[in-house]
């Protein structure tokens, strides 16, 4: 958890610097993809609106970052990229570098400084995972519960989840294997830093499976980020997992009986790449938005409209109160001390290799 | 025929008015009829063709194209040729030579991590292998680096294994039955086609299940729209196209929005629960599970495609004459006897349109079952859909769906013997 | 419609057995709601019959006597359960009111032919009460969304306050939001044009094609018949990665014509909506088409008409609805599709479905169904529009509607 501890850390807090303005050789008209809902909102808000004010730039969205890699290759293949700067999570962000997909990022020369001098590079330290990924924010997937529905001693523990004695009732999980075979092996006594390893293993898997099948009965599956906060606002499951984003959005923004379990929590960073091959004019637009989107103040604005955490170091003290409803943000994001006690961090290389294989298991599994 | 004698030439044929033989006359001008009712269906025939059964047919195409691994890794197939697998020893250094030349090539041209890809659909972890590795081979200097045996083993273990090589060698033929073969739950290896192992199987369940839930909806389909498809046919007009709204107005309404309207219904905290533990029919506490499994895939969907098996019926009923029935009565035939005996047959073809199409569109869906199928009421769309739009494993996509559109086209055959395509009408 | 059968009173005791039986039924539903379902069918049915008979010897005035069921029940659900228990009661207190009087003064016999036996008219009105739960099954999931459309919260959920009939608990603001916001507008929009211009092509084409289909003696029928469902056969989802590899060459191939790519955008989508509606209008006219009686072109060309005027003034006319059926199946597809526009449009022609696709995925928001609510109101004034019509130019012509 090394990048948590860094991003915590606190580093002196200044003005933010002028960016370059827009330029004649850029295009006028960008696409740029994300993921839709309340986090293009806070995208828009804090990242597209003030840059078309200032560059006359105009923007497009389009909500698909969920197929991003798979859009991407297809459109790689045809020779036709129609998107200009793509959002998307990490392990996607690999994928699309290893296959040259995506541009390399220098962040040195093509990011911006810390408004105090620091280099891109040092202030976003540990979370540039990929040559071409520029992380704009650290959210993470964990659990919420219904405060009203699971007794007088609220879980505090993610192995909760699996205690259908303690806690009975439906409880709501992702319907992929990653993440869920994660917590199954940790419940099963699988040491946090052993965990892939042992998943690696057939008889790993296998136990991670037979875990899941004590509470197979009870799960509701979900496919959708939006069907965890619409359980839990049925009462329809008393817990289940989704992004922290949309949880604090169900108990602050909503004030539906929620309540959330930090514990486990697994953390996964979010941010932009730019498809490789763009026409220079294209591309100039791109590397001029992600510039001016990525500085320090930026990500920071965004984290009044969501309660993900900046990417950068240098963000976390400007972390402020959120826009509408006024309280502060710090406690609700998930690297905030009080709730990133235990955490878990996700293994992008080892997904990357075994999610076919598991896959398959884990639909065989559930069809059975 | 020699009354008319000015038709009838010299040898005695028939001849048209304009004087030529009536047998050529004729012949042409079938043959203008053809020219033009082909001509009339020629502009959306190149459409259709060109538009939709090429691209079609390419995308299939994916399902047997094997030949990223030999483009990428020429040599390497070449000399890999003659390497015998089964012997248990591990190729010799021109294999390895050859192997890291095409390695530096592709990595040039960032195409080792789509190899790596393509190969970790049949062995993991041969992906993380080919990226991992792809960063050291890159420094490599094909001169002076040798022997690359000891270099590439030195790299990852990995490459001192029987089988990464095994793997390259059976997966580097140009056209592949690898994607058919895991489509129904088997697998390409060293030693030919074998099953797939017991764990992973889960294609034919999904086939399976698709077609028999299929049925299942199509049956019910046919349960309840009959009787609708009736009543429309048999009330006077006034009434009936009152009554044909309520059965358009589904119709109109958005798939998803439908979708999620039955998710409220029959979710355990839904309106159905309510109503039913309200009314004390059920206790608070033993709701009916009627979402998340078969149940709520096969009502969501019988609701969904209920007007396609509806209004194909009701235009076949329309025309059949009521006073045949009336007829059957006075013959003295009871009203079972009646119905089933005239009114029943007459109405085949409209059950028949009706539930070709509900079955044809049923088989194909996988939004609808995504989201109220739960675990067990998927289909094997979904797992199309998930190949396509997550794995990115297009190749065993197209399987699946060549394999699917099989099935249909079979149905589309039987259809076509027995009721003939141009008696289905809809409305 | 005029009445079949004369009709005349019945007896007494018919009439209370089917409202017995019928205050019986919905007793048993209040009776378990409360604990004991004998007790409820006993109080129902007793409830109702002897209304049936105060109404029939001592009352004898039909509107006093519906109207005192409606009010008095409509009442008596009020002090016994707030304000639903009023609508629920008031409208057990109409049917049962109606039902009392359509029984006794024999009107159920007044529509139905006058040779049935009490046999076939019981199973006459049994057909309907089946046939009538059918189409409640079919609206029900629209009956739903009314209502959620106007939820306060963002949730498809009946909140509590709902249920109360608390105005707190109702909001137009997902209104709003489709009518402010931009992406759904654009959507809206987009939409409106795409569906259109996609049904004229696949209507036209189609049109033509069945015409051609329809001679007798077209080489290579069944193949060509094939070819031309396909569209409809294939499962969405391969056709769409198909025609995505496709309408990316014909994109590039057009943009590098120098046309715009927003244009291209849309017209790549059109084409691909159009492909896919072919299957249905093709079906529909030539299903019109069997029936369609070829000496009236003969005789049209005849009398001198030449080939488009047969057309447009002979074939058209009576093959038209079959093309317009065939165009309504068109438009809707195109109108409710989300798979194909997913893959070959770009963010420039999002249209509503694709909008409604992301925002069930990404945040669940009643906004969708209030888009629903307003595009099921409007089919509805449609297809009454439609109706109305038709019965208009059916009297113009001096034909009795039916």
């Amino acid at each position: 958890m090394k990048f948590t501890k860094t991003f915590m850390a606190t580093t002196a807090l200044t003005m933010v610097a002028g960016i370059a303005g827009a330029d004649h050789h850029m295009a006028k008209e960008m696409t740029i993809v994300s993921w839709g809902g309340a986090y293009s909102k806070s995208q828009l808000k804090a990242y597209h609106e003030p840059y078309s004010a200032k560059t006359g730039a105009s923007i497009i969205n389009d909500d698909s970052s969920a197929e991003a890699v798979a859009k991407l290759r297809a459109m790689n293949e045809a020779g036709n990229v129609t998107w200009d700067v793509v959002d998307v999570v990490a392990a996607d962000a690999m994928r699309l570098c290893d296959e040259g997909l995506a541009l390399e990022i220098d962040p040195d020369t093509m990011l911006a400084d810390a408004p105090d001098g620091t280099k891109a590079s040092a202030d976003f330290g540990d979370l540039l995972v990929s040559e071409c990924f520029i992380p704009s924010i650290v959210y993470s997937t964990t659990f919420g519960y219904r405060t009203d529905l699971v007794g007088d001693t609220p879980p505090t523990d993610v192995c909760a989840v699996f205690d259908t004695d303690a806690y009975p009732g439906k409880r709501s999980l992702e319907k992929r294997p990653i993440n869920n075979m994660e917590w199954a092996l940790l419940c099963d006594g699988v040491a946090k830093d052993k965990v892939y390893d042992v998943l690696a293993t057939e008889e790993g898997q296998n136990q991670a499976l037979a875990k899941l099948d004590t509470i197979k009965g009870d799960v509701v599956w979900w496919s959708a980020g939006a069907d965890t906060p619409q359980l839990l606002a049925d009462g329809e499951v008393i817990m289940g997992s989704t992004y922290n984003g949309r949880l604090f959005s169900v108990i602050e923004e909503q004030k539906q009986p929620v309540a959330m379990l930090w514990d486990a929590q697994v953390f996964d960073l979010d941010g932009w790449i730019i498809p490789a091959g763009l026409s220079p004019e294209r591309q100039a637009r791109a590397l001029d938005y992600i510039m001016f989107a990525t500085d320090t103040q930026r990500l920071a604005d965004q984290a009044k409209y969501i309660s993900y955490g900046p990417a950068r170091l240098s963000s976390a003290p400007l972390v402020g109160k959120h826009a509408e409803l006024g309280i502060d943000m710090a406690p609700h994001m998930p690297t905030d001390p009080n709730n990133a006690k235990n955490t878990f961090l996700y293994n992008y290389e080892f997904w990357a290799d075994y999610r076919d294989d598991i896959d398959a298991k884990f639909q065989a599994w559930l069809a059975k | 025929m020699s009354e008319t004698g000015q038709n009838t030439g010299q040898n005695g044929l028939v001849l048209a008015a304009d004087g030529t033989p009536l047998k050529k006359s004729l012949a042409r001008s079938l043959r203008v009829e053809k020219l033009r009712a082909l001509a009339l269906i020629a502009p959306l025939l190149l459409f259709v063709l060109f538009s939709f059964i090429w691209p079609i047919g390419e995308m299939l195409f994916r399902s047997v194209d094997n030949r990223d691994v030999g483009e990428v890794l020429p040599k390497t197939v070449a000399v890999l040729k003659d390497w015998d697998g089964t012997s248990g020893e591990l190729p010799d250094e021109t294999v390895y030579k050859a192997f890291t030349a095409d390695m530096l090539v592709a990595i040039d041209a960032k195409q080792h991590t789509k190899l790596g890809r393509r190969l970790n659909y049949e062995t993991s972890g041969i992906s993380s292998l080919f990226r991992k590795s792809g960063r050291k081979i890159k420094k490599l200097d094909l001169e002076t680096d040798g022997p690359f045996k000891e270099a590439l083993i030195k790299i990852d273990k990995k490459w001192g294994d029987v089988e990464t090589w095994k793997a390259i060698q059976t997966h580097s033929v140009k056209y592949t039955d690898g994607y058919y073969l895991a489509a129904i739950d088997m697998q390409r290896t060293p030693e030919g086609a074998a099953a797939q192992s017991e764990d992973k199987r889960i294609m034919m369940t999904l086939f399976k299940r698709t077609l028999w839930m299929s049925m299942i909806i199509t049956g019910m389909c046919v349960l309840l729209g009959y009787p609708v498809a009736w009543i429309l046919a048999n009330l006077p007009a006034r009434s009936a196209n009152l009554l044909m709204i309520l059965v358009l107005l589904p119709f109109w309404t958005s798939l998803l929005v439908r979708t999620s309207a039955w998710k409220v219904m029959l979710q355990q905290q839904g309106v159905i629960n309510e109503v039913l533990v309200w009314l004390g029919m059920v206790a608070d506490d033993s709701r009916l599970v009627i979402i998340n499994n078969q149940f709520g895939t096969i009502t969501a969907m019988t609701h969904i495609l209920l007007p396609f098996m509806i209004l194909p019926m009701y235009s076949v009923m329309q025309t059949i004459q009521p006073t045949y029935l009336r007829a059957a009565k006075s013959l003295g035939a009871t009203n079972w006897t009646a119905f089933w005996r005239v009114y029943f047959p007459q109405s085949i073809p409209g059950i028949g349109a009706g539930s070709i199409l509900v079955f044809i569109l049923s088989i194909g869906y996988y939004i609808t079952p995504e989201i109220v199928g739960g675990a067990k009421g998927v289909f094997i769309s979904n797992r199309i859909a998930y190949h396509i739009s997550s794995s990115g494993n297009w190749g065993l996509a197209a399987a699946l769906g060549a394999i699917l559109l099989a099935v249909v086209l079979v149905l589309y055959w039987v259809y076509d013997k027995i009721v003939g395509i141009d008696n289905v009408k809809l409305g | 419609m005029a009445a079949l059968t004369p009709i005349s009173r019945k007896p007494f005791w018919l009439v209370a057995l089917v409202v017995g039986l019928f205050g019986g039924f919905i007793g048993l539903f209040v009776g378990t709601a409360n604990g004991n379902g004998p007790m409820g069918v006993f109080i129902g049915a007793a409830l109702l019959i002897g209304l049936a008979w105060f109404y029939i010897y001592v009352l004898k005035d039909e509107r006093a006597g519906r109207g005192i069921t409606f009010a008095g029940l409509g009442i008596a659900g009020f002090a016994a359960a707030g304000m639903p228990g009023l609508v629920l009661g008031a409208i057990f207190g109409a049917i049962g009111g109606w039902m009392i009087y359509w029984m006794y003064e024999g009107r159920y016999r007044a529509y139905v032919p006058p040779y049935l036996t009490a046999g076939q008219v019981l199973w006459h009105f049994t057909f309907r009460v089946i046939c009538g739960a059918i189409f409640i099954f079919l609206i029900t999931p629209i009956l739903v969304v009314l209502p959620l459309s106007f939820n306060a919260q963002d949730f498809f959920t009946f909140t509590p306050e709902m249920l109360r009939f608390d105005p707190e608990g109702y909001s137009l603001k997902h209104y709003r939001d489709f009518f402010s916001n931009n992406e759904w507008q654009r959507s809206f929009k987009n939409s409106l044009i795409i569906a259109p211009i996609a049904t004229i092509i696949s209507v036209t084409l189609g049109t033509l094609a069945a015409i051609g289909l329809s001679q007798s003696h077209v080489p290579g029928r069944r193949a060509i018949m094939a070819i031309l469902i396909s569209p409809m056969i294939v499962p969405l989802i391969i056709s769409a990665t198909g025609m995505f590899f496709f309408y990316s060459d014909v994109g590039n191939w057009l943009e590098g014509l120098g046309l715009g790519k927003t244009f291209v955008g849309y017209v790549k989508v059109v084409l691909a909506h159009a492909v896919l509606g072919i299957p249905f209008v093709i079906i529909t006219v030539t299903a019109t088409l069997v029936g369609f009686d070829r000496s009236l072109t003969r005789a049209a060309a005849n009398m001198g008409a030449d080939p488009v005027t047969t057309f447009f003034r002979v074939q058209m006319p009576l093959i038209l609805p079959g093309v317009i059926s065939g165009g309504l199946f068109a438009f809707i597809t195109s109108f409710d599709e989300v798979v194909v526009v997913l893959f070959v449009g770009s963010a420039s022609q999002k249209t509503l479905p694709w909008q409604m696709f992301t925002g069930l995925r990404e945040q669940i928001s009643p906004t969708i169904l209030a888009v629903a609510t307003i595009l099921v109101f409007i089919s509805v004034c449609l297809l009454t529009t439609l109706e109305l019509l038709r019965r208009r130019s059916e009297r113009l012509r001096g034909m009795s509607p039916g």
